[in-house]
């Protein structure tokens, strides 16, 4: 079994969840409570990950972040190298790629909170601050913890976007998922199936997991 | 002792636009009206949960609300206790964090004091440790109380709040809040739509229909002899009639007036003539006239050497138990629903189909509007 990258997927897949609950909080708090008119294109563009070709979410990040852009070269002047096919990249176009598995879960917690709660803490002298401290997120932490297990379990099995954003450098951009395509294609069914039942034991005991915890009527997405 | 004095107007549809004017001294102020009438709507302005289009609230001299002066003050600062109608006590928290929760600003020897001593006065203290889940409607309707109490507000609003509780619970707890408010002496607004509450409760009261106010006085001046008709509905005046005044005697402050169409669903082409309080009109002039179930007397024989003017001859048509109270419907000419103990229908042992005389004293009947 490749445990490079095995080592490797579980690093960025924590670094990925970790990331995305500090984006995906005020994210989902802006959609849930803060609602305007053009809101639902926000919401489209979150969830535009669930529906894109990963090679196409991959080809525009590359293109973003490739060494004639202006975040390419603002990173290569400050770090003095390029940012394309590195652990970076990966970590970026994951956070991307992952954002919708965080950000739903979250804002659907948001939204079955009682709102006479929320005016209740209001009404006791509350700030806004306090009152998403103290009683939202409490009330919502089964969908932030569904969220951050949904990104993790997300992005240990990307493909598309890593090959199209790290390439396949061994112990920096060679995830889990592109171990068992280089082991296929070198006709290694033994270690590929050993590594992809990994995957899939992991995965189904995630799901199992989140599924539990929601202790809602079944749907297909746990979002 | 400050008064609670607003003045506002909201629109929140096309059809629909809060506008009142109303004043509530230290003391229980009622805001009554069906359901749909603008009531819990008033609560939130006033709470600052809601931004009124226009008006002017405030406490005493102090402004909450000012559209003039383009004053605002955010809901978490204008010091008003809220009982929500379902009390949004914070599940995940427990009946003591619950109520100390308004009290972050003061250090922690002083909140848990404060607690302790507000627990004594509604009776909760045995309860503080539990979860609200965990503790009985009634003892969570004072830790709701308590919370918003301990903050030492200067307005408290209850929306509803003992609608789901039994009598005898309520009246025990509202029982504690008066003696509260014995020492505190600040305006208190409840939201009701139910007679009873209003008037065992209300020092004031200001009935709201259809956005606006229609009526202030005692609960005893409003609901006692109501002017409107869904006022007269709400007040517990189950029977209501259309009817032609026959014959004015203005000696005897009375007239004759002839039921037509009796309220909706009862026997047609009635006929029948009671004495009614006179009221302004003239023989011919079509009146609406209301009466309280619990104001007609039944007796299972002809009745003689009565005082009441009005002894009508008619037939039971069904008794029904609601609670504490045995409900008649009769036909009388008009079909008319009357309140009677169970130990009264047990003593005339009546049953649906039996003949009995209605007994209506002339001033039981309130002229609704001429």
């Amino acid at each position: 079994m490749d445990w490079t990258a095995i080592a490797l997927s579980v690093r960025l897949a924590a670094l990925v969840s970790v990331l995305l609950l500090a984006i995906a909080l005020p994210i989902a708090y802006w959609l849930t409570f803060k609602r305007r008119r053009w809101t639902f294109l926000a919401e489209a563009v979150v969830a535009l990950p669930l529906v894109l070709p990963p090679t196409v979410l991959g080809f525009y990040v590359l293109l973003a972040i490739g060494s004639r852009s202006p975040v390419g070269r603002l990173w290569t002047s400050w770090t003095g190298h390029g940012l394309a096919f590195t652990f970076e990249a990966l970590v970026l176009a994951s956070i991307l790629y992952s954002l919708p598995f965080a950000v739903q879960p979250i804002s659907a917690a948001f939204a079955r909170i009682d709102s006479s709660l929320l005016e209740a803490s209001a009404m006791l002298g509350a700030s806004p601050w306090r009152t998403f401290v103290r009683i939202t997120l409490p009330l919502a932490k089964e969908g932030i913890l569904a969220g951050a297990v949904l990104s993790f379990a997300h992005t240990l099995g990307e493909f598309g976007v890593v090959l199209m954003v790290g390439g396949n450098l061994p112990g920096v951009t060679r995830t889990i998922s592109i171990s068992i395509y280089d082991q296929v294609q070198a006709f290694q069914y033994g270690p590929a199936n050993t590594t992809a039942l990994l995957l899939l034991a992991f995965s189904f005991i995630v799901l199992a997991g989140v599924y539990a915890l929601q202790r809602r009527p079944w749907s297909v997405s746990p979002l | 002792m400050s008064t609670l004095t607003v003045t506002v107007r909201k629109r929140l549809s096309a059809a629909f636009t809060l506008d009142v004017s109303f004043s509530a001294p230290p003391g229980i102020t009622i805001l009554f009206g069906e359901s749909g009438s603008g009531k819990s709507t008033l609560l939130r302005t006033v709470a600052g949960l809601i931004g009124p289009d226009a008006g002017h609230i405030a406490i005493g001299e102090r402004r909450l609300y000012d559209s003039a002066a383009a004053e605002h003050v955010p809901a978490g600062q204008r010091r008003i206790g809220y009982v929500f109608q379902h009390l949004a006590l914070f599940p995940h928290m427990s009946a003591a964090a619950n109520i100390e929760y308004g009290l972050a600003h003061l250090p922690a020897d002083q909140r848990r004091a404060r607690v302790h001593a507000i627990a004594g006065s509604f009776r909760i203290a045995h309860v503080l440790s539990r979860l609200p889940a965990a503790i009985s409607g009634g003892e969570r309707q004072r830790v709701a109380l308590a919370r918003s109490l301990v903050t030492d507000p200067v307005v408290l609003l209850l929306d509803e709040p003992l609608s789901a509780l039994d009598h005898a619970t309520a009246s025990h707890i509202i029982d504690d809040l008066r003696a509260w408010n014995a020492a505190h002496g600040i305006p208190i607004l409840y939201v009701t739509h139910t007679h009873r509450e209003a008037f065992a409760l209300g020092d004031g009261l200001v009935f709201l229909d259809g956005g606006r106010v229609v009526a202030t006085g005692t609960p005893h001046e409003i609901l006692d002899s109501p002017a409107s008709e869904p006022l007269a509905r709400l007040a517990g005046f189950e029977n209501l009639f259309d009817a032609v005044i026959v014959e004015c005697r203005a000696d005897a402050g009375t007239m004759r007036c002839r039921l037509t169409g009796p309220d909706p669903g009862a026997s047609a082409g009635a006929g029948v003539e009671i004495e009614a309080p006179l009221a302004h009109g003239a023989s011919g002039d079509r009146v609406r006239l209301a009466i309280r179930a619990g104001d007609i007397l039944v007796a299972n024989e002809e009745p003689r050497g009565l005082s009441a003017r009005n002894i009508l001859r008619g037939q039971l048509l069904s008794l029904t138990r609601e609670g504490p109270i045995v409900h008649a419907v009769v036909d009388a000419g008009a079909r008319f629903h009357v309140d009677l103990t169970p130990g009264a229908r047990d003593d005339l042992r009546l049953g649906a189909g039996d003949h009995v005389w209605l007994i209506i004293k002339t001033h039981s009947f309130r002229i609704v509007s001429s």
